[in-house]
């Protein structure tokens, strides 16, 4: 029997980097089939695929329905096709009620006019599928995450949808939620659609998939029928590959503590009772290479936010700097105490990319490079042309504007912003996602030459070998809690992602 | 362990490898075998706008546009426009938006007014009045956007609304003439040619030692200087420009024999434009406002408070609306209640025209003047060519928009 859906030898390529290197992944009808992986192996990308976000010829490989060969234009024609996609981050109106939602674009009409009592009417039905029992009146923004996602789900029966692909689906959704979801997941089973679950969340794949999938680094490390596997199974396929190769291993020679937080909670800007970071405390010394792991929407970013003065939501705990209790409400007072902060997200934290290489290396420490009122050009030229040097960026002068650079050049430019501010302590998050290899080994020897300069560095990685090879100390986080703390030594993938995806609390 | 690059399997560059080592381009034009910055070639474009503008209208008008009486006069039309768009430049490039400058001058000059007339107060505190009441509306309307978070185009067309209110009831309705002849001599008096010719020496010593002194500097800091012939057209060109505007507002004769020199108005709206291009240019201040609008993120990351420098921004651009205020009320020699109607139209529109990005991050002075100049010159050559004013509106409007759309396609290019 051939498989309802076949996707063969699939292969992306972003600039500077291999997505998806000849993936193949089949689904069958009555099947939810699985898929896992770190983040970063590509599965996002294999969906979008699907999905049609990247169209026809920007992917190499075949997609059959039934045995035809599929070319999507747009999204639009894999809905077509009964394709329909349910992305992490929802896509719904959240000023227009429910009913609009589901029929966006596609309104019930008579001669251009929408009937709106044919729409709800249906929109009804839809959630009374979904077991939902809200009005389809009922604006978007008034739900919970847990019932969008229901909205959702009834938005793509609404297309017919023969195959659902969910990315992610329980993220926000509580215990209860998660068994409606699980329940109305079983139903569809039963009608015949085929449902291509993603998820970070093994416990919850085990439980509810047929097959499963793993991807690593763009590749299919195999599938399984789910109950030939366990836990540990799919965490050593997840992390299965050597790791050192690339990084030079290096001692460092620790100093005294330089930097110490204790007790740090962060709670959201939007939903103010919802902890992001629970209790975290660490500390760090002198030359010390801090790593912290842990899987998207783990807390990471908040925690280094919160320290910082820069989240959005409230923030308590206490940072030591030398010792010394220091008070740090935003981030002009974590600079002056000598914290320097690479965020992640270059384009939309790190840089003004209309403006120079220069002007984005002397953004934060400008006063101290250029002068407290009057500026020096001649000054900031010669500080920037000698970072330039030292990171070796490449560009044709420090005057060329940033959003020409590539992303690993981007990177640095955004490095030697903290380092001119002449830090004591450097917050890393995610320095080398999305560059090439060659700008990530650079990044890597900045690092330790950085540490071995006395600097103390927190590095922050979705990565998992990069902050096991880069990194003296680990720190693992599960949602906003520690759950491990590993040396170098005695670090193993296993081992760290047992304990980020929470299956396994407080190791070592 | 020097060496970090250990077992890269397959060394054989691939394509994405050949695309992140290629050499990044700053954006450039080629025109002809030359090849310049596009920031560079916009600057340039306006500036040959304008003289391209001033020919046509000097054309146009058997050469009554440029003779020194008519170009003295344009100057003087500019200056309140002129001053405005300092301001609104800078509150523009920091991402904000002040639809009210319009009536805070008219409020402004209505107090300054006030004083002197019904109060007896002297000159200098009825102008100080005027000014304050502009910038304690600046640090009203910055405090409401920057603290309460109120988008500033809502707390601003607010501002339109009210201020004209409150001059409105202050003024009863009535025009309020100017007593005080000082006070008319600051729209209305020009400084004598004598004081014109040492602004010129001034001026051409300072743009010798700026540029020797800059040379000097790069060769400290082992930056490469500019060639001699650089150097030298870097002194002539401007100091050039210099000498015939001086010339130009010496040659106005106001009466036979009478050398009028520069006009009070337009002295000090070149002293603004000069302290505001050092702002916006040479200080930590100004770098901070285009990093703010040009990605408030990474400006607030890297320890910029938005806040502060947001309140500062309309705090400026409140005490220029009240110089503003000063300059129209002496020219017109009163204060009527509905002074400064559009003005912040026009002031948005020089900014815009001048190259600067309603998101913020992107502007300069120099092309807010321009674009000052080319609104002013507009308004004054068709009045000479006697075309209508529903006609000059028009034909107003269009230039805008296609001066913008002129710009984006040239930016969608590079």
């Amino acid at each position: 029997m051939t498989p309802f859906l076949e996707m063969r030898e699939i292969t992306k390529t972003f600039p500077g980097v291999r997505a998806l290197d000849g993936v193949s992944f089949d689904l069958n009808r009555n099947e939810l089939h699985a898929l896992v992986g770190e983040n970063g192996a590509g599965k996002s990308t294999l969906m979008k695929i699907l999905g049609g976000v990247y169209a026809h010829p920007q992917y190499g490989g075949e997609i059959l329905i039934d045995g035809q060969v599929q070319r999507f234009n747009g999204v639009r024609d894999a809905e077509h096709a009964g394709i329909a996609v349910i992305f992490q981050e929802l896509s719904l109106v959240k000023e227009m009620s429910v009913g609009e939602n589901i029929f966006l674009g596609r309104e019930p009409r008579r001669f251009g006019v929408v009937r709106w009592e044919e729409l709800f009417r249906r929109a009804r039905k839809l959630l009374d599928d979904v077991h939902l029992a809200i009005e389809p009146h009922t604006a978007i923004r008034n739900l919970g995450i847990g019932q969008q996602q229901l909205v959702e789900i009834a938005k793509a029966l609404s297309h017919e949808a023969r195959i659902l692909v969910l990315d992610e689906p329980t993220a926000a959704l509580t215990d209860a939620e998660v068994e409606t979801l699980f329940g109305i997941l079983r139903k569809l089973r039963e009608r015949g659609v085929g449902m291509i679950y993603i998820s970070h969340k093994l416990d919850e794949v085990l439980r509810i998939s047929d097959r499963v999938t793993v991807l690593r680094d763009g590749r299919t490390v195999g599938t399984n029928v789910t109950t030939e596997l366990d836990e540990a199974h799919l965490i050593a396929r997840m992390v299965g590959r050597e790791v050192g190769d690339i990084f030079p291993t290096v001692d460092h020679e620790h100093g005294d503590v330089v930097f110490e937080v204790r007790d740090m909670s962060v709670w959201g800007p939007s939903v103010t009772s919802k902890k992001l970071v629970d209790g975290v405390s660490f500390s760090l010394r002198r030359g010390e290479v801090l790593g912290i792991a842990g899987l998207m929407g783990a807390g990471r970013s908040d925690l280094l936010m919160g320290i910082f003065g820069a989240h959005a939501g409230r923030a308590s705990g206490d940072v030591l700097v030398d010792g010394r209790k220091v008070k740090i409400a935003n981030p002009a007072d974590a600079i002056r105490h000598g914290l320097g902060f690479v965020t992640e997200d270059r384009k939309r934290f790190g840089l003004v990319l209309d403006q120079t290489i220069l002007n984005n290396m002397t953004l934060a420490g400008l006063k101290r490079i250029s002068g407290r009122f009057v500026t020096n050009v001649d000054a900031e030229s010669a500080a920037g042309e000698r970072a330039m040097k030292d990171l070796r960026v490449k560009a044709n002068s420090v005057f060329t504007v940033a959003n020409t650079l590539s992303g690993g050049n981007q990177q640095k430019v955004v490095l030697a912003k903290w380092l001119l501010t002449n830090p004591r302590v450097l917050f890393l998050d995610e320095p080398t996602r999305g560059i090439d290899v060659g700008a990530k080994q650079e990044i890597y020897a900045q690092i330790n030459k950085l540490a071995k300069s006395g600097l103390a560095i927190v590095l922050v990685s979705s990565e998992l070998p990069e902050v096991l090879g880069l990194a003296d100390r680990m720190l693992v986080l599960h949602e906003g809690r520690l759950t491990g703390e590993f040396m170098k030594a005695n670090a193993t993938p296993e081992k760290v992602m047992a304990c980020a995806t929470g299956s396994q609390q407080k190791a070592a | 362990m020097s060496d970090p690059v250990i077992n890269v399997p397959n060394q054989s560059p691939t394509a994405s490898d050949l695309v992140a080592a290629e050499e990044p381009v700053a954006r450039q034009t080629r025109i002809g075998k030359f090849k310049i910055s596009t920031e560079v070639l916009r600057a340039y474009t306006m500036l040959f706008a304008l003289i391209a503008i001033w020919i046509y209208f000097d054309y146009s008008t058997s050469h009554i546009f440029l003779q020194p009486r008519n170009f003295s006069n344009l100057m003087r039309q500019t200056a309140v426009t002129g001053v405005l768009a300092v301001g609104m430049l800078m509150v523009i490039v920091a991402g904000q938006i002040d639809l009210s400058v319009g009536s805070v001058v008219g409020l402004a000059g209505g107090i300054a007014a006030i004083a002197q007339g019904w109060w007896g107060w002297g000159l200098v505190p009825s102008l100080l009045a005027g000014i304050s009441v502009a910038v304690a509306i600046g640090a009203f309307q910055g405090t409401l956007t920057a603290y309460l978070n109120i988008p500033a185009f809502i707390v601003t067309l607010g501002g339109l609304l009210a201020w004209r209110g409150v001059v409105l009831g202050l003024t009863k309705g009535e025009t309020i003439p100017l007593r005080l002849q000082g006070f008319k001599s600051i729209g209305q008096d020009y400084s004598g040619p004598q004081l014109g010719w040492i602004i010129a020496v001034v001026a051409v010593a300072a743009i010798i030692w700026s540029t020797l002194a800059r040379n000097r500097a790069r060769k400290r800091h082992e930056l490469k200087v500019p060639s001699l012939g650089a150097t030298i057209a870097r002194i002539v060109i401007p100091s050039a420009v210099v000498v015939w505007f001086i010339y130009m507002m010496n040659s106005y004769e106001l009466e036979p024999g009478r050398r009028a020199g520069i006009p009070i108005p337009v002295l000090i709206f070149l002293a603004i434009a000069l302290c505001g291009a050092f702002l916006t240019r040479n200080t930590t201040f100004g770098r901070y406002l285009y990093a703010i609008g040009g990605n408030p993120d990474a400006a607030r990351l890297s320890g910029i408070s938005l806040r502060k420098h947001t309140l500062a921004v309309f705090c400026i651009m409140g005490a220029l609306a009240g110089v503003a205020a000063i300059i129209y009320t002496a020219r017109v020699g009163s204060a009527s209640p509905d002074a400064g109607g559009l003005l912040e139209l026009d002031a948005i529109a020089a900014c815009v025209i001048g190259g600067t990005s309603l998101m913020g991050g992107r502007g300069t002075v120099f092309g807010a003047i321009l674009g000052a100049l080319i609104m002013a010159s507009l308004d004054n050559g068709m009045s000479l060519m006697s075309v209508q004013p529903y006609s000059q509106s028009i034909i107003k409007g269009a230039i805008l928009v296609a001066a913008v759309g002129l710009d984006m396609a040239g930016r969608k290019r590079t």
